[in-house]
């Protein structure tokens, strides 16, 4: 492997603190030097950095790669690809395919097809519980054993208190966070939307915000009780802000996650009943967001993640209650964050590196989340300044919903490294022949 | 004033209150028809309707009908049993095998709200909706309007209670929006487990017992109590929910004046109504049912491109044809 600098880049890495132009050189896999002007080996690969970001990479732990089970709709080779287009050098699946990720030698298939891909990095989450059919916990030490690096039954809430009890206890052995979906499943059921004023008007059934309040209480205090790391996904509500900065004030081992559209979108783009503005957890209101932004600035939202959700678009082309929920994120993430986070100044730079690496890999315990002499060359390099149009056909996804169709973002990917290889560039590489080469 | 309501009737939130006057005006020399002995004009000759209906119904399928075949169309009745969609063909794909076949107009009657949007958004044909899930029943409210506005005339600061389940009503959201359109006093009244959370929100009086709306209205718009509402839970009982809720002889007399009594129908009798009531000499359900066919006849008139100011004459011409012959 050819070494490979990137000059004269903004290096943004909060794990040490830096902000500052300068150059980053890369061997073996490896960051072999960072800041000041640095004079590669004469075979490095250059990549000219000027007036670009240079960052750990992005690690998203929420996202639903749908293999095995609806290849159609998604691969882990073209979600890891699309992740790699969004920045993220590594991305963690979800368990809800079909089978169930609810034992080892499902969670050693994605092992396998992440390494084939060759693309962002891929790691398997199991399921909590057999089927995700909230009886019987999954195998978490052999899961653990072979690449799970948590557990979640994402998709569907653990009703069970007891479950969900022992699935914190259980966990500790291991040092895996338990991530829980919050809902309340009879205060939801039947709920296409956000309950409130657009609901009624929309003669849709709504999903009151207690519905995930009630199971974010109930999480924080079973984390107290246990003692074990509980992780809650997709937070949406004020309500649920609150609670999460109750249950940290008290020094429970709890952690919460939000998702770019509930930073951006209201209940509002339900009008018109367009499905791409279908999720569950539903888009809330005005006041939801401002929390949640408040709560990603002051870390009582630990980090964003994107619950990244393909659909087969036909899928989504129907009456609303019927569309399944879920939209596409990997390849708007980043735009997102920076064009309602930080262009309006709720967050910096730094921020949004501390949200989007350093946050994940540490709480995760991953690989990445630091550019330190050493550490492993995850990096995302990105344009801050970049103006463009969503374009769904140009995703690398084969997802193709998401309501954000035809919008202008600001910031977009320019190259990912995972372990000092390019898997996606937007830029020219000084020494390379190929132009644009996307790995994998 | 305005002199189009656009290319499809999906509710009447997105109307203006000129453009819903336009309709109830245009009802008006359409009322005629129906008491002749011979029922037909030739103001839609040549076009073709469908009644796309996927949820069961009576009333409303058969009043469009006679509408559709007073108005001299050609029309097509297709319901979800028996058709392709109960081969699992989606929305999309039986909207556009209808479109396939150059048809002019759609009514649906859908369980899904946003289901007449749905297929509004993607064909060219007018489409009317005839009900959609919970959302809206348009011609259900314009009908109850005009029956309002028969007795009343101006309906600028008249009191009309809707009383029922307001949750799960497409005709109360169509009479809400409509009525405050056009200057009404509007309130609803109902067990709390079936009021939109929201409903403060709408810009309407809320009453917790049905003494208090009958002592404040004008006119009582019963909704019917579907039972599978307590199935799911949200009342205990149809008994319970007469006792409490019910329309009775005794309630009315207590106010001591007229109330004009209005039902969308089908009614459970001895449950949200009492047969006296619905039967009395205040109940204008059967003129309800009458007007249905007016309303409708004038909303597929307006949609098919004609003119209100014309919807005289065109009880002896063609909308459709008018252009040629100017």
């Amino acid at each position: 492997m050819k070494p490979l600098l990137l000059r004269g880049g903004r290096l943004v890495d909060p794990s040490q603190k830096l902000d500052e132009r300068g150059d980053l050189l890369i061997t073996g896999g490896d960051v072999a030097g960072i800041g000041g002007q640095i004079n590669g080996p004469e075979e490095a690969d250059v990549i000219d950095c000027e007036g670009l970001i240079v960052s750990p990479g992005f690690i998203d732990v929420h996202c639903h790669l749908r293999e095995p089970g609806r290849e159609d709709v998604e691969t882990i080779a073209t979600g890891a690809r699309a992740a790699a287009a969004g920045g993220f050098t590594a991305v963690c699946a979800m368990p809800n395919t079909d089978p169930v990720t609810d034992n080892q030698a499902a969670v050693g298939f994605i092992v396998r097809q992440a390494l084939r891909a060759a693309a962002a990095r891929v790691y398997p989450i199991g399921a909590i519980s057999v089927g995700q059919e909230g009886k019987v916990l999954a195998e978490f030490g052999e899961m653990v054993g072979a690449g799970a690096i948590a557990v979640s039954d994402d998709g569907k809430p653990v009703a069970s208190a007891q479950l969900m009890r022992t699935a914190l206890e259980y966990a500790r052995t291991f040092k895996i966070p338990v991530i829980d979906h919050c809902e309340e499943p009879t205060l939801s059921a039947g709920g296409a939307m956000n309950e409130g004023i657009v609901s009624a008007h929309l003669g849709l059934k709504g999903i009151p915000a207690e519905a995930e309040e009630i199971m974010v209480i109930r999480d924080i205090l079973l984390a107290r009780l246990t003692g074990g790391h509980v992780h809650l996904a997709h937070m949406s509500t004020k309500g649920s802000v609150e609670l999460i900065r109750w249950g940290k004030e008290r020094g429970i081992t709890v952690t919460a996650e939000a998702c770019p559209h509930h930073l951006s979108l209201t209940e509002e783009s339900v009008r018109g009943y367009d499905t791409n503005a279908k999720m569950n957890p539903p888009l809330r209101t005005e006041e939801d967001i401002e929390a949640l932004r408040e709560a990603v600035k002051d870390g009582t939202i630990d980090l964003v993640a994107t619950d990244h959700a393909p659909h087969h678009y036909d899928e989504k082309e129907r009456e609303f209650a019927d569309a399944p929920n879920g939209i596409v994120g990997l390849e708007t993430a980043l735009a997102v964050v920076v064009t309602n986070l930080v262009e309006p100044g709720h967050l910096t730079f730094t921020d949004l590196v501390n949200r989007m690496s350093c946050a994940p890999a540490r709480l995760f315990n991953l690989a990445g989340g630091s550019l330190k002499r050493g550490a492993t060359a995850d990096i995302t390099i990105f344009d801050a300044k970049a103006r463009w149009k969503v374009d769904p056909s140009t995703f690398l996804s084969k997802g193709r919903n998401t309501p954000y169709v035809g919008m202008t973002l600001v910031g977009r990917t320019a190259c990912t490294i995972v372990a000092g290889s390019v898997v996606y560039q937007y830029l020219p590489v000084q020494g390379r022949t190929e132009m644009n080469r996307v790995r994998g | 004033m305005t002199e189009t309501i656009g290319k499809d009737l999906l509710g009447l939130e997105s109307l203006t209150g000129d453009q819903i006057r336009l309709i109830l005006d245009t009802a008006e020399p359409f009322k005629e028809i129906s008491e002749r002995a011979i029922k037909k004009v030739p103001a839609l000759r040549g076009s073709t309707i469908v009644n796309l209906f996927f949820e069961n119904s009576t009333r409303t399928r058969i009043s469009f009908e006679f509408a559709e075949k007073r108005l001299s169309a050609d029309t097509v009745n297709v319901s979800a049993s028996g058709s392709s969609v109960s081969k699992g063909e989606t929305l999309v794909d039986t909207a556009r095998n209808l479109e396939a076949m150059r048809i002019d107009m759609v009514v649906i009657r859908h369980s899904a709200s946003g289901a007449a949007k749905f297929l509004a958004d993607r064909i060219e044909s007018n489409v009317i909706n005839a009900g959609d899930g919970t959302h809206e029943h348009p011609t259900q409210g314009l009908l109850d309007i005009l029956t309002l506005r028969d007795r009343f005339g101006d309906l600028k600061g008249r009191r009309v209670c809707i009383c029922g389940d307001i949750l799960h009503s497409r005709v109360a959201r169509s009479n809400i929006w409509g009525l405050t359109k056009l200057g009404a006093e509007v309130a609803v009244c109902g067990p709390r487990s079936l009021l939109p959370n929201a409903i403060d929100e709408f810009g309407v009086q809320i009453f917790d017992r049905i003494e208090e709306a009958i002592d404040w209205a004008e006119a009582l718009n019963v909704l019917r109590l579907q039972f599978e509402r307590m199935t799911a839970g949200y009342i205990p009982s149809a008994r319970e929910y007469n006792r409490v809720f019910g329309i009775s002889r005794e309630r009315l007399d207590r106010a001591n004046r007229d109330i004009l009594i209005l039902h969308p129908g089908p009614m459970n009798r001895g449950v949200e109504i009492d047969s006296d009531v619905a039967d009395g000499p205040h109940s204008v359900i059967l003129d309800q049912v009458t007007n249905g066919v007016a309303i409708r006849m004038a909303v597929l008139y307006l949609l098919a491109g004609g003119k209100p100011e014309l919807a005289e004459a065109a009880k002896g011409g063609s909308a459709r044809g008018r252009e040629d012959r100017e």
